[in-house]
């Protein structure tokens, strides 16, 4: 069996050993409930509960205070959406703006929130995947809410002008969302300069564990509460503190902010070394951003005409290589990508699209099997085509 | 290693039997397109009312190749009549199984394997329709439900 290459880490990452180091002590030492605080044991747990906090707001630059726990990024989602057009509603305000490459956790809140009586516009993106920022001025109306726009897309790694987006929303009083799942620890975040009301992070996408995630929530922004039950949270988001993973989520954020240069040179070769194989291939493309300063550094997403894409993963998969196709046929839905669409591929080359992306982990070695095993691959898979 | 397929699927997949084109077939069926991820052609060499070759070609995932591999081996050297007789659950039967997200890539290998016949009888100036069937110019997977076995 050939060792693993994992290059989906835009799926997940691996737990870093200091990040499980940090969480171990809390399941059975600092075991106390951090909301019991009369004896040492649930004091010591709030303690670290309190640190934690802290740190995560010196790596997002924000106040500890606008930090709130979540159980995973798609609650964080789900309560900033949720929460703050139920809350502008009271104010008359039931229009809501997003863009149509968000990730599920977004686009299906929104359906969801449609079938409360909210209306949502999904503005279009151009074809290297940007919203434009002329775009969001025309969707804009006195009774727009929310604007909810992805710091980074998953699929192709397109990181969007959100600051100024996030200005133009402020400007016709609407809230601020961006879903940074994707962006937070590979790329700078900081919340209070940007400008941001909310932003969702998850833990487990920059080498944290999974189960754990983060609403940022700036001061005087109150989207409704999310969970109720015993106050914590400030009251807004109920149910005792998954603090293992949340000192684990701290310290992984910790690591990824202070080693992010150097990361992110790391992963952009990774990713150049194979886009620049690809690119010599025939009939390929390249999709999201051609300026790589405007795509996350890991993320490759790219389409082999004639040859589809579940043929590629499993020859890859059988050399011991992780990927990931462009569209969720594997997962169970026979439509391609909603990302690709909108960037303007075809039906059919949408169905040939394959994601890498980068990690901590991988080497320049691993590049360059993944460059041999995509050649062999897409050779095989187009030997067997019915359109090549 | 996946989970997607069981081994049977992954034999063919790996190892696809009959692949390739027959330049002088007696019939050629192509089904599917490239929009839902899956195109099949099947090419077949027929002489005194029997298969005597089958290959195909295919866009499209593992199930779609494994689907087209054994639909190919469960006509090949058999007479028209069996061939006519193949549905979609023989060739899932054959595999072991199938997940069913991906029981239409099933559906396509025997409209595939129809289309190359009623081509056949065209070019005999033999109307298909009454022998093969009327059929589906796409699959139509995408529609829920449609294919379900």
């Amino acid at each position: 069996m050939n060792r693993i290459i994992y290059a989906d880490n835009a799926a997940t990452t691996p737990v870093l050993p200091e990040v499980l180091q940090a969480m171990t002590p809390f399941y059975c030492e600092s075991y106390g409930n951090p909301s019991s605080i009369f004896y040492s044991v649930g004091a010591d747990a709030r303690r670290a509960l309190d640190e934690a906090r802290r740190s995560m707001a010196d790596s997002l630059g924000c106040l500890p205070e606008e930090v709130y726990f979540t159980s995973c990024g798609t609650e964080a989602d789900n309560w900033a959406l949720k929460g703050a057009a139920r809350r502008m509603a009271r104010q008359g305000k039931k229009h809501l703006i997003t863009s149509s490459i968000e990730h599920h956790a977004v686009l299906h809140s929104m359906k969801a929130l449609e079938r409360e009586g909210f209306e949502v516009t999904y503005l279009p993106v151009d074809g290297q995947g940007f919203v434009r920022p002329r775009d969001l001025e025309d969707a804009l109306r006195p009774d727009t809410g929310l604007v909810s726009i992805m710091f980074a897309n998953n699929e192709i790694g397109t990181i969007e002008p959100v600051e100024q987006l996030c200005a133009i929303a402020h400007s016709h009083g609407a809230w601020f969302h961006t879903d940074a799942v994707q962006a937070v620890g590979a790329v700078p975040v900081r919340f209070g300069q940007m400008g941001f009301d909310l932003l969702s992070l998850s833990a487990h996408k920059f080498n944290g564990p999974k189960g754990v995630g983060a609403l940022l929530v700036r001061k005087g922004v109150l989207p409704d509460v999310f969970l109720d039950g015993g106050g914590q949270e400030r009251g807004r988001r109920a149910g005792t503190e998954n603090l293992a993973g949340i000192a684990g989520m701290a310290k992984a954020l910790e690591l990824a902010v202070t080693g992010m240069e150097e990361k992110s040179r790391r992963l952009a070769a990774l990713r150049d070394t194979v886009q620049r194989h690809v690119q010599a291939m025939e009939q390929v493309k390249v999709n999201g951003p051609e300026d790589p300063a405007f795509r996350l550094p890991g993320t490759l997403n790219v389409s082999f005409a004639g040859a589809e894409s579940e043929s590629i993963l499993l020859f890859l998969d059988m050399a011991g290589i992780c990927a990931s196709s462009g569209s969720a046929c594997a997962s169970g839905s026979l439509d391609p990508s909603h990302v690709l669409l909108a960037i303007g591929l075809s039906h059919a080359l949408a169905n040939c699209s394959l994601r890498l992306s980068f990690g901590v982990q991988n080497t320049p070695e691993d590049a360059q099997a993944i460059c041999r095993a995509l050649d062999s691959a897409v050779a095989e898979v187009r030997r067997r085509s019915a359109i090549w | 290693m996946h989970m997607m397929y069981t081994e049977k699927v992954m034999d063919h997949f790996t190892h696809p039997r009959n692949l390739g084109e027959i330049p002088d077939a007696d019939g050629v069926g192509e089904v599917g397109n490239a929009k839902c991820g899956d195109v099949m052609k099947i090419f077949l060499k027929i002489e005194d009312g029997t298969i005597r070759d089958a290959k195909f070609k295919t866009f499209g995932c593992g199930a779609a190749v494994a689907t087209s591999s054994m639909a190919t081996e469960l006509i090949k050297g058999r007479p028209i009549e069996d061939a006519l007789k193949l549905t979609n659950k023989a060739v899932i039967e054959a595999l072991g199984e199938l997940p069913p997200v991906k029981v239409h890539c099933s559906v396509l290998a025997e409209q595939a394997v129809k289309a190359a016949l009623a081509d056949y009888y065209r070019r005999q100036g033999v109307d298909p329709e009454p022998i093969v069937g009327k059929l589906e110019e796409d699959c139509h997977a995408c529609s829920a439900g449609a294919c379900e076995a």
